[in-house]
């Protein structure tokens, strides 16, 4: 029989994520500090506008794009939130998650050869999306000292004639790292000067604690190269809803919903209802969930000082990022360790890319409770 | 400053105040100050213990009174109001709009102990008109906080 895969699939590396968790599955009573996705229920007005919706028998497709009525919330939300002008006719589309915008922009976007930049640590999506698309994923490797910002000169350092798009995974999980406007804009310097594109996966914008996030698409002459890409899982609590969307030049847009209209038809329309009501609504719940965050990221970037475990301190997202070097251990070891000497589980930093080994991964995606016990058994190791 | 410590501490009164600085990122000298001047001003009025009492052997009835009264002269509703809130065994009184003036929820022993209260005592003041009774039967959210089981984390792993 002939070998029945694709020689490109077969060669993508499993997530690392997952990988670890495997381990944690069968060992019952341990913490977990690992999962990404918010720990609040969507609020219930939310849920209610959904249940609503089929009580309605709302149950047919949207257009390809999405509800007309969601296009136009979305459009507002940009314009308060960012002051960022986008038509809901021709530059938004309404996706599966913020995910299928990262696989549909590079999928629009690139040919086979063309280079795609990839500052790391970051979500595990991007290299294997720019794979499937054909192109090269180019890793940058942010440090530490730079608190994992991307500068102007690592793009130099990477870019070459075939360089087509640079992704911007800000405000960053894994570390947390966020840009500002300062940086955006001698970033948006290089973008111009090598004629670039830009993927800003600005899934965690809402959760921002120092200043109001800023969009590269803001800085003058981005937006035309910008495709922004958000969604409603981190903001509003609603992952398991599956819903994002895509901000970007009608002529990018309207390439991206051919690939759209024939792999997925269109965005569930459940949560398309529901997610109007959250545009519409939301915003204190989003002050709220934001406000727990922070609280919880006091904690952690404290109770690491308190502990003398080097840590920055993040101001995006809802990850702590911290330096274990001084252990001795490999990013792994000490993830593994942790997990079978105290029973709570954290990500090996080298999930997000080779760069972020000797760095964990932990989210705060959890009650202020479970931080305390997880960081008096840090403690407890460090201690032994 | 003194917002962000009412609506932490509403939740949880007995968080460590040194910790407290720290989730808000201020001084802990600053946030015992800010306590205690809310404490003198009577912003802050006590720390109380939320108990879903269902869960204990301890019998307890609460009940929801609404009663009507005749206002006085010069007094409105604050001296009827103040002979109310005198008896121990009443637990909060609210001026009310809408068809009745004063809300008042008592806790006693026994549904017993509510009636003879309520038709001995508060039926009996002068300027009451009337009373209607409502026992609560059962809580099932008090407080902001939900007396239900808490739910489990459903969260599974994906990439």
């Amino acid at each position: 029989m002939r070998n029945p895969l694709s020689d490109v699939v077969t060669d993508i590396k499993p997530s690392g994520i997952r990988k670890f968790f495997d381990l944690v599955t069968v060992m019952k009573d341990a913490i977990s500090l690992g999962v990404g996705e918010p720990d609040f229920d969507t609020p219930w007005h939310i849920r209610e506008e959904g249940i609503y919706s089929l009580d309605k028998g709302r149950t047919f497709y949207t257009s390809n794009s999405g509800l007309k009525e969601l296009k136009v919330e979305i459009s507002n939300y940009m314009k308060r939130t960012q002051n960022l002008l986008y038509n809901p006719d021709n530059e938004i589309l309404v996706t599966v998650g913020g995910s299928e915008g990262i696989d549909l922009c590079f999928r629009a976007m690139l040919n086979p050869g063309d280079e795609v930049l990839i500052p790391e640590p970051c979500y595990v999506s991007y290299v294997p999306c720019a794979k499937l698309a054909g192109a090269k994923p180019v890793s940058i490797c942010l440090k530490a000292e730079n608190q994992f910002k991307l500068t102007a000169q690592e793009i130099l350092e990477k870019v070459t004639d075939k360089t087509k798009i640079l992704v911007l995974p800000f405000p960053n999980n894994p570390t947390g790292s966020i840009l500002e406007k300062k940086d955006l804009e001698e970033i948006a310097k290089v973008v111009k000067e090598k004629d670039l594109f830009v993927l800003s996966d600005e899934i965690y914008a809402a959760l921002t604690y120092k200043g109001k996030h800023v969009s590269i698409a803001e800085i003058e002459g981005m937006k035309e190269r910008t495709i922004l890409i958000n969604g409603f899982s981190k903001t509003f609590a609603m992952t398991g809803w599956r819903l994002g969307y895509v901000c970007a030049p009608s002529v990018i847009v309207e390439q991206m919903i051919k690939i759209h209209q024939f792999a997925i038809m269109c965005a569930p329309t459940t949560s398309q209802y529901a997610a109007v009501e959250a545009l519409k609504n939301g915003d204190d719940d989003v002050e709220m969930m934001k406000n727990s965050y922070n609280q919880r990221r006091r904690f952690l970037v404290n109770a690491f000082k308190e502990m003398n475990v080097e840590c920055f301190e993040p101001f995006g997202a809802f990850y702590v990022f911290p330096c274990i070097k001084e252990f001795g251990m490999t990013s792994e070891e000490f993830a593994t360790k942790f997990l079978q000497e105290e029973k709570v589980a954290v990500i090996p930093g080298t999930a997000f890319g080779e760069c972020g080994e000797g760095f964990l991964r932990i989210s705060y995606a959890y009650s202020l409770d479970t931080l305390k016990i997880a960081m008096k058994d840090l403690k407890n190791l460090l201690q032994s | 400053m003194r917002n962000e410590i009412l609506s932490a501490i509403e939740k949880n009164s007995r968080i460590d105040l040194k910790e407290l600085a720290v989730l808000l990122d201020k001084s802990e000298v600053d946030v015992i100050n800010e306590i205690s001047a809310m404490e003198s001003e009577g912003i802050i009025c006590g720390y109380h213990t939320l108990i879903n009492w269902d869960k204990t052997s301890k019998d307890k009835v609460t009940a929801l009174i609404e009663v009507r009264v005749t206002p006085q002269r010069g007094q409105g509703f604050d001296k009827i109001a103040e002979r109310i809130y005198n008896y121990p065994e009443v637990n909060s009184v609210y001026l009310i709009s809408g068809g009745y003036d004063l809300l008042v929820t008592i806790e006693g022993k026994t549904l017993k102990e509510v009636s003879t209260f309520v038709s001995y005592k508060l039926s009996a003041l002068e300027y009451v008109l009337s009373t209607a009774t409502h026992f609560i039967l059962k809580k099932y959210k008090d407080h902001g906080t939900v007396f239900a089981e808490k739910h489990e984390d459903y969260r599974e792993v994906v990439s």
